[in-house]
């Protein structure tokens, strides 16, 4: 499975996907600048639903420039509709600038939080092996539970998800994927 | 700098933009601006109902060519502007709407007459925005109209705080306006309408369908040079109706659910398409996916967005449609001179087609038999009408009667609600295009169910001195529905029949209005030559048969070759 880009990068060659989906639909990272006020996240998550967008995930965080800030944008679906999707968000005013990041070029990293069972000393050093093993942090330890910080790209962090399922996953939280291209280009 | 309220900011900003009219309605949240307005140099229409007011402020934008502007209240006020907004939005016709909201420190606190409006507002406005400063409130009007009118024009909506109306501060105001995020394309790319040209040049069969935009870009012009100088023959969408002179030669009327039989039909049978500011919606195409099919596709649009949309294309100018046309134009005829062939798009094979299908499709489509019905009135309509007058329609089987049976020769004077269909539209726009206009002869084809909604404008047509005429085609009935009940239901009616009620002679009369009650041709021409005459606003009631259909017609779902031609 490998990510094509759009229309917006046609020089651009395909990589592995790192989601693990089969199907004609493929994974595409959207990065935006946005105004920094209020409102303009609704106005985006309203145009999704308005016009039958289903996406994966979306970050909206501060940028270098106070008044921006950067949206980044993942979803599963094909040529036709990343396009559609991306001149429907160039229409929003509140949207500065939004592209299709060509992903052999692109850095992206998502966070989770893990918390899970581990009731005995032997599962907290079973757990604590493989957080090792992937470089995720151990951020809480309880007589019950442990907390467990991931970083990385979505297929790492469902890997380190499966590794740890049969512990007894109690909460996981995900941000949503971040990215910025490569090199000068933004 | 100069200290003001808000509220005069907010009026002296509309009148640097050149607003010499405002279409609205007071309230508790409004209240500030409507006394600034006692001393402003500006025209306010008291409507009966918000709905209308953002009707006459879009019907004041489509003939004036430039935005209405519509006020409200807070609550109530605003959400009753919202069919006229979404009217708007869906027509691409900027209007700009501003309401009162409840005071800064009481948003949020489900105070009395709060509503969220800019929440509401968000899906079908260009922008929405709400000015938390009196200071804010000049730039806040200036991005409002530069927003509304440029581009793909649309509707903006700027929701003031009750307590920012009042506030005084030191106002300035901006001669020019930047909006980092918005860039509209003006000037298409060179390249691309050289490849339209081409495309054009080599096509055997070829067709304009001209929509919506050249009507907003106002390219009749261009259209019209283009058409005649490869002679294309051009359909238009009911959008673009008016687009081009429906009494010319190369004229084939609009396509669509019910279009022109002759104009659906050639469609099919073109080989090439150039779209000129036309979606493709589905009421226009039929199937998206049988649409077209075979064809090469060239698409002018200035709404990236609508590229591959709907229908995906073989050729897309992104930019006015005006200034791509120009240069098409431009281009078509310098390379005809250069290589002295006209291409294949003069033939005569496909002309003596038009002329063909025209002539099938007159002796095949029978009138309904009665004395008075929808085509003889049109017809009798447009006879007697002069050719620049400006004619609007309500929604229903009126308006589809309309789009068949009344020329638009004069281009621009003809607007309907096509994309919302949003019934009780007709009138109220009809009483802002004689604003923005009032020298014309105004015409609202109407029908009794559409009517009914926003009848009440009778009392603005009136007192306010905007005489227009109501072509009311009566049939007590919400006919369209009706029609549909008949050939999708099994006759099954429910919920059409209005039960001659009310009588609209007598509700013309109440308001001080002309009402005239019509029976034969014969009263008709009498009652149509009477209305243009006086200077009061005229109810012309036709008795129609409830059982008379629309034809032809292309079911919901189906394409353009299902076209059923009568019962």
């Amino acid at each position: 499975m490998t990510i094509t880009t759009s229309a917006d990068n046609p020089n651009s060659s395909t990589i592995t996907d790192p989601y693990s989906s089969g199907g004609a639909y493929q994974w595409y990272i959207l990065s935006g600048l946005v105004e920094n006020k209020p409102g303009v996240l609704f106005r985006i998550t309203n145009l999704f639903r308005a016009r039958n967008f289903n996406i994966e995930s979306i970050t909206v965080g501060s940028t270098e420039m106070p008044d921006l800030s950067r949206m980044t944008i993942t979803l599963k679906g094909d040529e036709r509709i990343v396009d559609q999707l991306v001149k429907q968000l160039r229409k929003l005013i509140d949207v500065v600038e939004v592209k299709v990041l060509a992903t052999d070029k692109t850095v992206y990293r998502e966070l989770a939080l893990i918390k899970m069972k581990s009731e005995d000393p032997t599962t907290r050093m079973e757990i604590a092996n493989f957080a090792s093993i992937f470089r995720a942090n151990i951020l809480d330890v309880g007589k019950q539970s442990v907390v467990v910080e991931i970083t990385g790209t979505p297929d790492k962090i469902d890997a380190f998800k499966n590794l740890v399922n049969h512990f007894g996953i109690i909460q996981l939280a995900r941000t949503g994927v971040s990215a910025l291209s490569r090199g000068v280009d933004i | 700098m100069v200290e003001m309220t808000g509220a005069k900011a907010l009026l002296s900003a509309l009148e640097k933009e050149g607003v010499d009219i405002v279409f609205g309605l007071p309230g508790g949240a409004n209240l500030p601006i409507y006394d600034a307005l006692v001393d402003a140099n500006l025209r306010h229409i008291l409507v009966r109902h918000e709905q209308s007011a953002s009707h006459m402020a879009d019907g004041y934008a489509r003939i004036k060519r430039k935005s209405g502007v519509c006020f409200a209240t807070s609550g109530p006020g605003a959400t009753n502007l919202i069919t006229g907004i979404a009217t708007a939005y869906a027509d691409s016709s900027p209007v700009v709407a501003v309401t009162g909201q409840v005071p800064v420190a009481m948003i949020g606190k489900d105070a009395f007459q709060e509503t969220d409006i800019i929440g509401v507002a968000n899906p079908c406005t260009k922008y929405a925005f709400q000015p938390r400063k009196a200071t804010e409130i000049p730039e806040s009007v200036k991005k409002a109209f530069y927003i509304a009118e440029s581009g793909r024009p649309g509707p903006v909506l700027i929701d003031i705080p009750k307590d920012v109306q009042q506030a005084s501060a030191d106002m300035k105001f901006p001669e020019f306006i930047k909006v980092r995020g918005y860039s509209p394309i003006v000037d298409a790319d060179l390249s691309q309408i050289g490849k339209a040209a081409e495309i054009l040049l080599k096509a055997e069969r070829p067709i304009i369908m001209a929509g919506g935009g050249v009507i907003l870009s106002g390219a009749f012009s261009e259209l019209q040079t283009l058409a005649e100088l490869l002679l294309i023959p051009v359909v238009t969408t009911f959008k673009g109706k008016g687009a081009f002179p429906e009494n010319h030669p190369l004229a084939m009327g609009p396509i669509g659910m019910h279009g022109h039989a002759e104009a659906n039909k050639i469609i099919l049978e073109a080989d090439c398409i150039l779209a000129v500011g036309a979606r493709f919606s589905d009421r226009s195409v039929g199937r998206f996916d049988e649409f077209g099919k075979g064809m090469s596709i060239v698409h002018m649009d200035v709404d990236p967005a609508e590229i591959g949309k709907n229908k995906s294309v073989d050729l897309a100018v992104i930019g006015d449609v005006k200034s791509s046309l120009k240069t098409l134009v431009k281009m078509v005829t310098k390379r005809i001179s250069n290589t002295n062939n006209r291409g294949n798009a003069n033939n005569n094979e496909w002309l003596k087609r038009r002329q063909e299908l025209i002539e099938y499709y007159t002796d095949t489509i029978k009138d309904f038999p009665r004395d008075l019905t929808a085509k003889k009135t049109l017809k009798k309509l447009r006879e007697i009408l002069p050719v620049d007058a400006i004619v609007t329609t309500e929604v229903g089987q009126c308006q589809m009667w309309a789009s068949l049976h009344f020329d638009v020769i004069c281009p621009g004077t003809f607007f309907s609600s096509t994309g919302l269909g949003t019934m009780g539209f007709g009138f109220p726009a009809s009483i802002g295009a004689k604003a923005a206009k009032p020298e014309a002869v105004v015409v609202d084809i109407a029908g009794d169910g559409s009517f009914n909604m926003t009848e009440n404008s009778l009392a603005v047509s009136v007192l306010d001195d905007l005489p227009v005429i109501v072509f009311l085609m009566n049939n007590y009935m919400l006919g369209m529905v009706a029609q549909w009940q008949r050939t999708f239901y099994n006759r099954r009616y429910m919920g059409v029949h209005q039960h001659n009620c009310p009588d609209y002679v007598k509700i013309a009369d109440a308001y001080g209005a002309q009402g005239i009650k019509v029976q034969s041709m014969q009263e008709l021409d009498k009652a149509l030559r009477a209305a243009i005459k006086t200077d009061v606003a005229t109810v012309i009631d036709i008795t129609i048969d409830p059982e008379e259909d629309v034809y032809p017609f292309v079911a919901p779902g189906t394409g353009l070759k299902d076209m059923i031609t009568g019962s």
